[in-house]
């Protein structure tokens, strides 16, 4: 039971109504500060670095990024490097997801299928996904394959570990209707199995969408000649500071747009949850 | 409802049912322990068949195999063939097992689904039983948007949409408040007069029993074994609260308990 409620019970409506205000007010005041704060941070930035308080050489005004942002997108170079990160992202979520919400599932809905995985998932989960670009690279080359893989590999697991982990706490006795109600192999995993695994599932595509943009910024720097990943490399070596701001900005931004559309996502296909 | 008519014909013996349920020597153990021992059962066609036991007696777990989800350890368990094109039996569970991530209508069209059923069959069947359940208006519903007792109708819809020979029902109304249970009861029996399938109905409770059942087979408390089988000669249609103003309705619950008491009793030791 909350403040509130306890005052709805013990003191006259006036009283509650302040007590309600209050508490817009606090909701209002915190929303303001959250929104400030890195305003906030930015104008100090700003004042520091057109004071020269410090090196513009490497913090460059927050306004001169914005120009060479603009400069950059009206170049084009932007958009293209934008859309080339967006499609290896998609194409390697694609190549991994798939294949861990099936496998995933399978563990969860037969044991022997998890006794052969699950170790090999077990053995390979600990190494950092990352320390595997060279050998990517030497088996699919500098193509646009092994950004692809890399990604595949950085979603695949999470999401497999969270579609196994969601099948496993289906309430049994949704196992058994589909049992009673003779439901082939076919129609468990996709009538019970997966749609009760799907809060899971969820999980596990946001945990791979946050690994997946570290991923492909790695891959891209080491192996690629296009992408955001790419940009920001060839920013440091020809020392172009601006353009290496732009560059963690624009995967700031998409990092940010990725989670809004997952959450919208998850909104939609676990509608049937009481609390979603 | 219209007050219960009083039975004024003499009693006619009527023929013998086929038997649609056979049971026979079955026993059932889990490790050491001995869940069922020895049970033999005939169940005719159309009888709305109730197992009463104390709790732990194995009446769930007859059920169970009786629905395919648990093995006989010996003996023999049979239900007649069904007619084709028809599922021999569909099962309604104890407590909450509806999928939360379908709606009502796709709840209830499960089995039909499952079976393959063109979607025209799928679509008539339904519309009936939530018309027959109550639930038309929810059609669209999730169940976390539904009580307990629409859950349970939901549960009830799935189970005779499917069209089954027999129906298989375990404890359906054991976590509703009482109020819900009469009202449900009542529901069943109005849903169940219309097409008389055989039902196998588990409760605890020994009203419940009763006032739904054709006969009730009281089982020992562990290992269940069948203790006594008790013909109800309450006329139907029934009606739930009118029973319980029937003396003789008193005296047959009187009569199981007479046969449940020491059960209980043992039960707890």
């Amino acid at each position: 039971m909350s403040a509130s409620d306890i005052a709805d019970i013990g003191t006259a409506a006036p009283a509650v109504d302040v007590g309600e205000e209050a508490r817009l007010r606090a909701k209002r005041r915190d929303r303001i500060i959250s929104v400030a704060s890195p305003l906030g941070l930015l104008l100090a930035w700003e004042l520091a670095a057109q004071a020269s308080l410090i090196d513009v050489r490497f913090f460059p005004a927050p306004s001169s990024i914005i120009g060479t942002l603009i400069d950059m997108a009206k170049a084009g170079e932007l958009v293209e490097n934008v859309a080339i990160t967006l499609r290896r992202i998609a194409l390697g979520f694609m190549l991994g997801g798939v294949p861990a919400i099936g496998i995933g599932i399978a563990m969860g809905l037969w044991r022997p299928i998890r006794a052969l995985v699950d170790p090999l998932i077990a053995a390979t989960y600990p190494i950092p996904k990352s320390s595997l670009m060279p050998l990517i690279l030497l088996i699919c080359g500098l193509g646009e394959m092994s950004k692809i893989v890399m990604v595949a590999i950085g979603v695949f697991y999470p999401m497999a570990i969270n579609a196994t982990a969601g099948v496993l706490q289906i309430n049994q006795i949704y196992l058994d209707v589909g049992k009673s109600y003779r439901a082939s192999r076919w129609d468990t995993f996709r009538t019970i199995a997966l749609p009760g695994a799907l809060p899971f599932i969820m999980t596990g595509v946001k945990l791979g969408a946050g690994l997946a943009l570290i991923l492909i910024a790695v891959a891209e720097m080491v192996g690629a000649k296009s992408g955001i990943g790419y940009m920001i490399w060839s920013a440091w070596e020809t020392f172009a500071v601006k353009k290496m701001y732009v560059g963690l900005l624009v995967v700031a931004v998409i990092g940010f747009v990725i989670s809004l559309v997952l959450n919208e996502v998850e909104r939609v296909v676990i509608r049937w949850k009481a609390d979603a | 409802m219209e007050s219960r008519r009083v039975s004024a014909e003499p009693a006619i013996a009527l023929p013998r049912r086929p038997v649609k349920i056979r049971i026979r020597h079955l026993v059932k153990r889990f490790r050491s322990l001995t869940a069922i021992e020895d049970v033999s059962l005939d169940i005719e066609e159309g009888t709305f068949f109730a197992i009463v036991g104390p709790s732990g007696c194995g009446k769930t777990t007859l059920l169970r195999i009786l629905g395919g989800l648990d093995e006989v350890t010996s003996g023999e368990v049979e239900i007649a063939d069904p007619a084709p094109g028809r599922p021999k039996y569909s099962m309604v569970f104890q407590g909450d097992s509806i999928f939360p991530w379908m709606t009502v209508r796709e709840n209830a069209a499960y089995g039909l689904k499952m079976r393959k059923a063109p979607t025209a069959v799928i679509d008539r069947a339904v519309a009936r039983y939530l018309d027959r359940t109550g639930l038309t208006r929810f059609s669209h519903l999730y169940p976390h948007q539904l009580s307990g007792g629409m859950r349970q109708r939901v549960s009830i819809a799935r189970a005779f949409a499917n069209d089954p020979e027999v129906l298989l029902m375990d404890e359906p109304f054991s976590a509703l408040d009482e109020q819900n249970r009469t009202i449900l009861q009542q529901e069943l029996l109005r849903i169940w007069e219309v097409d008389k399938k055989t039902v196998v109905f588990i409760t605890h409770s020994v009203d419940e029993a009763v006032t739904l059942a054709d006969k009730i087979m009281v089982m020992t408390a562990s290992p269940g074994r069948a203790k006594t089988v008790i013909d109800v000669s309450l006329e139907r249609p029934r009606n739930v609260l009118e029973l319980r103003n029937d003396p003789r309705y008193g005296k047959i619950v009187y009569g199981i308990w007479g046969h449940l008491k020491d059960e209980v009793e043992r039960a707890r030791h």
